[in-house]
């Protein structure tokens, strides 16, 4: 059903639940390194591979990391709580069961508040909790890529005990059309409030940040929820989006028909945009959770979590107020540059010495027309915010003009060095010896007597016509105000 | 006297002396291995050279003037449910035959430092769980008192070891009582550590919250210098506590019991006691005021639970404890023939993997702990632990100590409980409730019982941490008893 249609006739209640691998150096419950791409089952040992009698250690460091998330999310830290066993069956999980949290989660009831179409909406956080990661399966053989059908599994444990924060958001209801969009910010602003705590390098590309999107859909003027969908394997901010509206899409679908959803889990698929359906939930599994009787309660100082609490770095959100204050940009503007990634890059070029201002023109401008034209982020245009500052430097000096100043960049971005070393090459810098400058007006002036003489007559707005000439002649490098002067100058003319 | 007939030690002293090498000592326990354990199947695994070997190692570097610590050189039997990387590890399963693994267990490697000999690894019901090492996969250990009785379990290896003078000393877990019920049926000492006392990294997981590394010996002086030895904090356990050892070597040398208070616990006595070891513990209370400590009785109305709260507790963690034995890994593997799934392949080998104790424990188990059974099964069975706490609390601020006797029964036949999973379960009620405290418990010999003319063992418990307690109460009990025998009550042994 086209998703106008569907929010018509129905209202959408959203729910995320995010996984984010930490970044500490060693597993959760173990000493083996965590680093990414290491040859399969090298970052193992007695305890991740779950050997007869070895037995888990929990990392303080992650322990201290899912307080800290706990706390810029607004969060209730818990004065004493214990790790569960979630206990299944599977190859890649070596103890067949995981160390989790159940009913007694670090952090509690907090809040993230995002930004969306210049409304801010309050997205209610349920629990944040500590776990450990499974290992890898790869499924060989077989259509689907799944274990059923497949001709044979085999498992990478290097994964296995990486440690794992779950992020659960109450129910977000109140969204409207605007569940998508929610949905990929509020996994933007958390992966913002995530990367500048430095607890994750939050690469959902690498699976260090993976979201599962609930949906249901209630009918316009009901207030009962409906049965909600599951779906796993999104694997990108636009796909948290599209997921949210295609999970709309087909839900409406099938309710429309008076049909009913069946509680799921769902896959999506990032080349087409669908999901298809996966493990039903309709029979609960049975994970036998209780008290990991192997490690002893969580129990943090209060002192401790205050001081981590002041020691908290400056919120993404709180930083974004500061600098829209300090640039004096409106919330549009300052809304754009954030939905472009370019907040950073502006703040960078700023400390580097440009006018807010003109940091924010060169990026949002000429820039981002060039990182849209090629498809790339702006952050990863060959280019650093020290360059464009140089830029603005130059124009601000007169060296350069606005035109020169874009063939500039676009000859730093072309890899032909820093900006000194582009106006160098290529010759860009203003006209301003008086003499060459001289040369060219008498050359523009007598290859333009009609223009000269309307001029001498008095009609001074003909000046721009030879100053165009001027221009044109100089290949863009003159100093169009001083040819001004210059040409009345010459006509006898007072400007 | 022969070499095998001297205690812990006397062992030691007489290798740091010279007066003996460490490698006669070892040779003389292969010797009466070789010569007894034909009979008491003691050991699921000897490893000569490598013994001899450890032994010359120990006798280079007293040669070279080391000082080493008071057990090195001496022998030892390790139960086969710690890892070992020199020698094969079961825990009494199929599941595990033939395992090998590639790391030590924080006892194995403290045993090793402290310059003890490893003889071998012992027999054990299966996953330690049991109390006569009849569901050992490998078939029963034999009591040395008589050989068509059980030795106690599930470290029966480890005290039919010990009681067979084919080690020394021994190393044994107790969960339930699988230290302090063999140890009485053998008539010798072995001593459960206050849980977290001794760290469980390389033990093969039976009940994480209560399962407890802990020593045999003949004689409580040997049993605390062997605890001392392979006790302390270990960061590879988080619930291994981090406090000083207590002072158990001085507790031993103590041996007294003047102006002690204990308590006798009431609850401990009745139907199901054989008269024969009431009448030997009651004895023993009156040996007790006689060397000066003052005697009171104590009630403790929810060790009745005791029982059924351990039976959900135990199974609950032991259902997942052991999920990891799936094939996928390691161990044994059941139809794998490339037709058939991961799935499979997991149920095949854990049915044919596990004998039926274990499978009915992980039933129970899992039973215990699903969704709309956990609250009254798991969850009210933790809340009864709690109140025994509260009891063993409130008695300690009367006394010092609790008695009972260690078992209500003497060693029974083998076969005679196997088909009978509550009569075999009833060997461990008296020994239970200080594993769901996880507090102190100790058993010393406190005679023979009319009856059978076989050993029983008197059970002194105390608080957490207040392992030297047990100590100092068996050492007296032990040397006032052994005046009056005339030597220990192992000596009375018949002859194997």
């Amino acid at each position: 059903m086209p998703y106008d249609e569907a929010l018509e006739r129905f209202e959408p209640v959203l729910g995320l639940e995010t996984h984010v691998e930490l970044g500490t150096e060693s597993k959760m419950f173990c000493g083996c390194p965590t680093t990414f791409g290491a040859p399969p089952n090298t970052h193992v040992c007695p305890v991740c591979l779950a050997l007869p009698g070895s037995l888990p250690v929990a990392n303080a460091k992650a322990i201290e990391s899912t307080i800290r998330i706990g706390l810029a999310l607004n969060c209730s830290i818990a004065e004493w709580c214990r790790f569960a066993r979630k206990n299944y069956f599977y190859p890649d999980m070596p103890k067949n069961y995981q160390i989790s949290q159940y009913d007694e989660p670090l952090c509690t009831d907090g809040y993230l508040d995002v930004q969306v179409e210049g409304k801010t909406v309050r997205v209610e956080i349920e629990r944040v909790h500590l776990e450990e990661d499974t290992g890898k399966s790869t499924h060989v053989g077989g259509a689907t890529g799944r274990i059923q059908g497949a001709d044979y599994s085999i498992v990478d444990y290097n994964r296995a005990g990486i440690p794992l924060v779950e992020i659960v958001t109450k129910p977000v209801e109140g969204t409207d059309r605007l569940a998508p969009e929610v949905a990929r910010a509020y996994v933007t602003e958390l992966r913002e409030v995530l990367r500048s705590l430095g607890v994750s390098d939050v690469r959902m590309e690498e699976g260090s940040l993976r979201c599962d999107v609930n949906v249901s859909l209630m009918p316009r003027g009901s207030s009962e929820w409906g049965t909600r969908t599951e779906t796993k394997n999104v694997n990108s901010l636009r796909s948290v989006e599209r997921a949210v509206r295609g999970e709309i899409e087909r839900q409406a679908a099938i309710l429309a028909d008076g049909g009913r959803i069946i509680q799921e889990t769902r896959h999506f698929h990032e080349d087409t945009g669908a999901t298809t359906s996966g493990r039903s939930k309709e029979e609960a599994q049975d994970y036998r959770y209780f008290p990991e009787p192997d490690l002893v309660p969580i129990a943090p100082d209060p002192a401790w979590v205050a001081q981590l609490k002041a020691e908290l770095p400056e919120l993404p959100s709180v930083r974004r107020a500061r600098l829209q204050a300090e640039w004096g940009v409106s919330d549009l503007d300052m809304a754009a540059m954030h939905n472009a990634g370019a907040i950073e890059l502006v703040e960078a070029t700023v400390e580097a010495g440009a006018p807010a201002a003109d940091a924010r023109k060169w990026w949002m401008g000429e820039l981002a027309r060039r990182a849209n034209e090629s498809g790339t982020a702006l952050a990863d245009l060959p280019i650093r915010p020290g360059d464009v500052a140089k830029v603005t430097e130059l124009v601000a000096s007169g060296a350069l003009n606005d035109k020169l100043a874009r063939q500039v960049l676009e000859g730093v971005l072309a890899g032909e060095g820093t900006p000194e070393d582009v106006v160098e090459k290529r010759g860009l810098r203003i006209v301003n010896d008086e003499g060459e400058l001289s040369a060219i007006i008498d050359q523009v002036l007598a290859s333009n007597a009609d223009a000269a003489d309307k001029v001498r007559s008095g009609k001074v707005a003909a000046v721009g016509a030879l100053v165009g000439g001027v221009m044109k002649a100089s290949r863009g490098k003159a100093d169009a105000g001083r040819a001004r002067e210059l040409i009345l100058e010459k006509l006898g003319v007072q400007g | 006297m022969s070499l095998t007939r001297k205690t812990a030690a006397e062992l030691g002293e007489l290798i740091a002396s010279r007066e003996v090498s460490a490698e006669q000592v070892a040779q003389a326990h292969l010797d009466r291995i070789a010569e007894v354990d034909g009979k008491v199947t003691a050991f699921l695994h000897v490893d000569a050279e490598r013994a001899l070997a450890q032994a010359r190692a120990v006798d280079e570097r007293i040669a070279k003037g080391e000082r080493l610590g008071p057990l090195a050189g001496v022998p030892i039997a390790h139960k086969d449910v710690f890892t070992t990387a020199d020698m094969p590890t079961t825990a009494g399963s199929k599941i595990l035959e033939g395992w090998r693994p590639p790391y030590d267990a924080t006892v194995t490697r403290r045993l090793r430092e402290a310059g003890l000999v490893i003889l071998g690894k012992t027999n054990l019901d299966e996953f330690a769980m049991g109390s006569s090492t009849e569901n050992s996969a490998y078939g029963p250990s034999h009591n040395p008192w008589d050989l068509t009785r059980i030795p106690g379990g599930s470290s029966g290896g480890s005290s039919a070891a010990v009681a067979a003078y084919e080690a020394p000393l021994s190393t044994g877990t107790d969960t339930g009582g699988s230290i302090r019920q063999p140890a009485a049926v053998t008539g010798i000492v072995g001593m459960k550590p206050t849980y977290g006392g001794s760290s469980r990294y390389g033990l093969i997981a039976f009940a994480s919250s209560l399962d407890t590394p802990g020593p045999f010996a003949r004689n409580v002086l040997d049993a605390a210098l062997l605890q001392e030895a392979f006790s302390g904090h270990d960061q590879l356990d988080s619930t291994s506590i981090d406090a000083p050892v207590p002072p158990v070597v001085e507790a031993a040398r103590q041996a007294d019991v003047a102006g002690l208070r204990i308590g006798v616990v009431k609850e401990f006595a009745g139907d199901g006691y054989q008269p024969g070891v009431l009448a030997r513990f009651n004895e023993t209370v009156e040996l007790l005021e006689s060397l000066g400590a003052k005697v009171v009785e104590v009630s403790c109305p929810t060790f009745a639970y005791a029982l059924p709260a351990y039976y959900l507790i135990a199974p609950s963690e032991c259902s997942s404890n052991l999920a990891r034995f799936d094939a996928m890994r390691y161990g044994l593997r059941v139809g794998d023939d490339g037709t058939r799934s991961a799935e499979e392949v997991m149920a095949l080998t854990r049915a044919a993997g596990f004998g039926p104790e274990v499978k009915r424990r992980i039933m129970l188990g899992t039973y215990a702990l699903s969704s709309g059974y956990y609250d009254a099964y798991y969850g009210q069975a933790q809340k009864v632990r709690t109140l025994i706490s509260r009891d063993f609390e409130a008695a300690y601020h009367q006394v010092d100590v609790l008695i009972s006797p260690t078992t209500p029964t003497t060693a029974f036949p083998i076969g005679e409980r196997a088909d009978d999973p509550m009569a075999m379960y009833l060997a461990d009620l008296c020994t239970i409730p200080s594993n769901l405290a996880g507090n102190a418990a100790i058993s010393v010999p406190c005679g023979l019982a009319d009856e059978d003319g076989l050993p029983v063992g008197l059970q002194i418990m105390a608080p957490v941490l207040g392992d030297d307690r047990c100590y100092r109460v068996g050492a007296a009990v032990e040397k006032a008893l052994n005046d009056r025998w005339g030597g220990p009550l192992l000596s009375q042994a018949p002859a194997l």
